[in-house]
């Protein structure tokens, strides 16, 4: 086999040329990050451990975490939406391996909860139950986080995770569209 | 002068935010849809009757990969839409929706651009589009290479200081009469000329404000842009022109790829009675009256230019959109608008604009 030098030899321009291989170049930029005008509400509500959704004008969806806009109608939602911490799982995977910088062991479930009442499902880990017990369609309740702990900064860290109310599954019917 | 075929571009309406420099209440979305809505209720048109959808916007201002997908749901991109994004001014992404159109891929387009400078340092965070080797390793913020550029028209005789501040001076104190600009008015020449450097030959009123804002315009084809508005601004020409990524081996004195733009734009060919340059420093509008044979009789940035709001990525579409407003207005006949892109005007785009006969 030719080596690299060889292939390259017939090229004048490369004649006596060392490559560079590498450059270090540091660059750093600093950001202050704001969620804006909706998202604040919502990790605001979450330190007094309430679940705001946020509801389209037009089509009436209730969104959660709002991002101020209908993402179909591309209207402001305006008005703030007190949901329940109470919801159902809608599909969900059981992560085997361990995320950097989250402190939860593995295996566990992470799951979409969409609360009775909102029409976009929340992201959440489901625990205090076997992973290989959780199922779509079950009811589930949020578990909040040591509000000490959390020292009332708004933080979506306000919720642990979600855990079953041991109540009958929902009918299909009740969030098959919002899948 | 030509009649506008079937397939000729207008501009059909054109909003933007109060630029400010700082809108941290505001996430991306938030600012940007105000103006979405704007244009559609001048219009008349939902979304859904929208063809297609062009962006433009920078993940460095926002600090976050894909920053752009952030504003869809401003657009109702849900069901899936028409849509594409360009990583520069909307004055490029103007100019992707211009193509779409004249190739008869939709009738109507709408094209939004946002920036928000107030999360970083922008004179920082455009040295990142420098060569990555050998130029932004040295960290040439903005400004600098600004008066890099500025120094060599002075040195080349083509400008003095006092030149500069004539320019500051008359840009901002015609941005009075427009409410979204963020600086509305000027003190005396005399009285900027007593300050000391920003960076050498500049001083702060040959910089343009840090801003955040957004803007949105709606452009139709044939009938559809006389149905939108009973006086379309009807895009003549438009074409951009880029010169060599290193400002060292360019004549910064001049900007060919300007004046390369406007004769394929047809800028050339009938006088135009306005001019809205993207000059976000003081140095640069002397160099582009001079690339585009500006003289006194044109109307130049009535609007107060970049030099009076600089919202980075929406301040070459807004350039557009004063121009259309003035035709839309009756206020011009044959406008030209001017967008940059780049290190010292390194990257322009001419647009030519009239109103109907």
């Amino acid at each position: 086999m030719k080596t690299a030098a060889e292939l390259l030899a017939d090229i004048p321009g490369l004649a006596g040329v060392e490559p560079v291989t590498r450059v270090t170049i540091p660059a750093r930029l600093d950001y202050t990050y704001t969620p804006g005008g909706a998202q604040s509400r919502f990790l605001t509500a979450l330190t007094g451990q309430r679940l705001i959704g946020e509801r389209c004008p037009e089509c009436t969806r209730v969104y959660i975490p709002p991002r101020g806009v209908c993402p179909t109608c591309g209207r402001a939602t305006t008005e703030q939406i007190d949901l329940p911490e109470v919801g159902t799982v809608t599909t969900f995977c059981i992560v085997n391996i361990a995320a950097k910088g989250l402190n939860i062991e593995v295996p566990y479930c992470y799951a979409y909860v969409l609360l009775d009442g909102a029409h976009v499902s929340l992201h959440a880990r489901i625990g205090g139950v076997p992973h290989d017990q959780v199922h779509v369609g079950q009811r589930v309740r949020v578990v909040w986080n040591d509000r000490s702990r959390l020292q009332d900064k708004p933080s979506l860290a306000a919720i642990s995770h979600f855990t079953p109310t041991g109540d009958p599954d929902a009918d299909p019917e009740t969030y098959r569209r919002w899948m | 002068m030509t009649t506008p075929t079937e397939r000729d571009v207008a501009v059909v309406a054109f909003a933007q935010t109060a630029h400010r420099r700082s809108t941290d209440q505001l996430s991306e979305v938030e600012l940007v849809l105000p103006v979405l809505q704007d244009v559609l209720k001048q219009t008349g048109l939902t979304t859904e009757q929208i063809g297609f959808t062009c962006s433009g916007s920078s993940d460095y201002l926002a600090g976050r990969a894909f920053s752009f997908t952030m504003t869809l749901d401003g657009v109702g991109a849900w069901p899936p839409i028409s849509e594409s994004h360009v990583e520069m001014d909307g004055a490029w992404a103007l100019y992707e929706a211009w193509v779409k159109l004249r190739t008869g891929q939709a009738d109507t387009a709408l094209v939004y651009s946002y920036g928000k400078s107030s999360p970083g340092s922008v004179r920082d965070v455009l040295t990142r589009q420098l060569d990555p080797y050998t130029l932004a390793p040295l960290w040439p913020d903005a400004i600098a290479l600004a008066a890099l550029q500025a120094q060599t028209l002075i040195d080349a005789g083509q400008a003095d200081e006092r030149a500069l501040a004539d320019t500051a001076v008359r840009s901002r104190r015609a941005a009075r009469d427009n409410p979204h600009a963020q600086l509305r008015g000027s003190a005396d020449a005399d009285d900027l000329l007593a300050l000391p450097y920003e960076v050498q030959p500049l001083r702060r009123h040959d910089c343009p404000p840090v801003s955040d804002g957004a803007a949105a315009v709606i452009l139709a084809v044939g009938d559809a842009a006389r149905a939108l508005h009973p006086r379309p601004a009807w895009i003549r020409g438009i074409d951009h022109r880029i010169e060599a990524h290193q400002p060292g081996s360019r004549d910064l004195t001049g900007s060919p790829s300007t004046r390369l733009a406007a004769v394929h734009a047809g800028a050339f060919d009938a006088r135009v009675d306005t001019a809205e340059l993207h000059a976000p420093f003081t140095a640069q509008e002397l160099i582009l009256r001079r690339a585009l044979d500006l003289g006194d009789a044109v109307v130049v940035n009535p609007s107060g230019g970049a030099l009076a709001a600089n919202p980075v990525m929406a301040a070459g579409l807004i350039r557009i959109g004063e121009a259309a407003a003035r035709i839309h207005r009756g206020e011009s006949r044959r406008a030209l608008a001017h967008a940059t892109s780049g290190p010292c005007l390194q990257q322009n785009l001419i647009a030519v604009l009239e109103g109907e006969k």
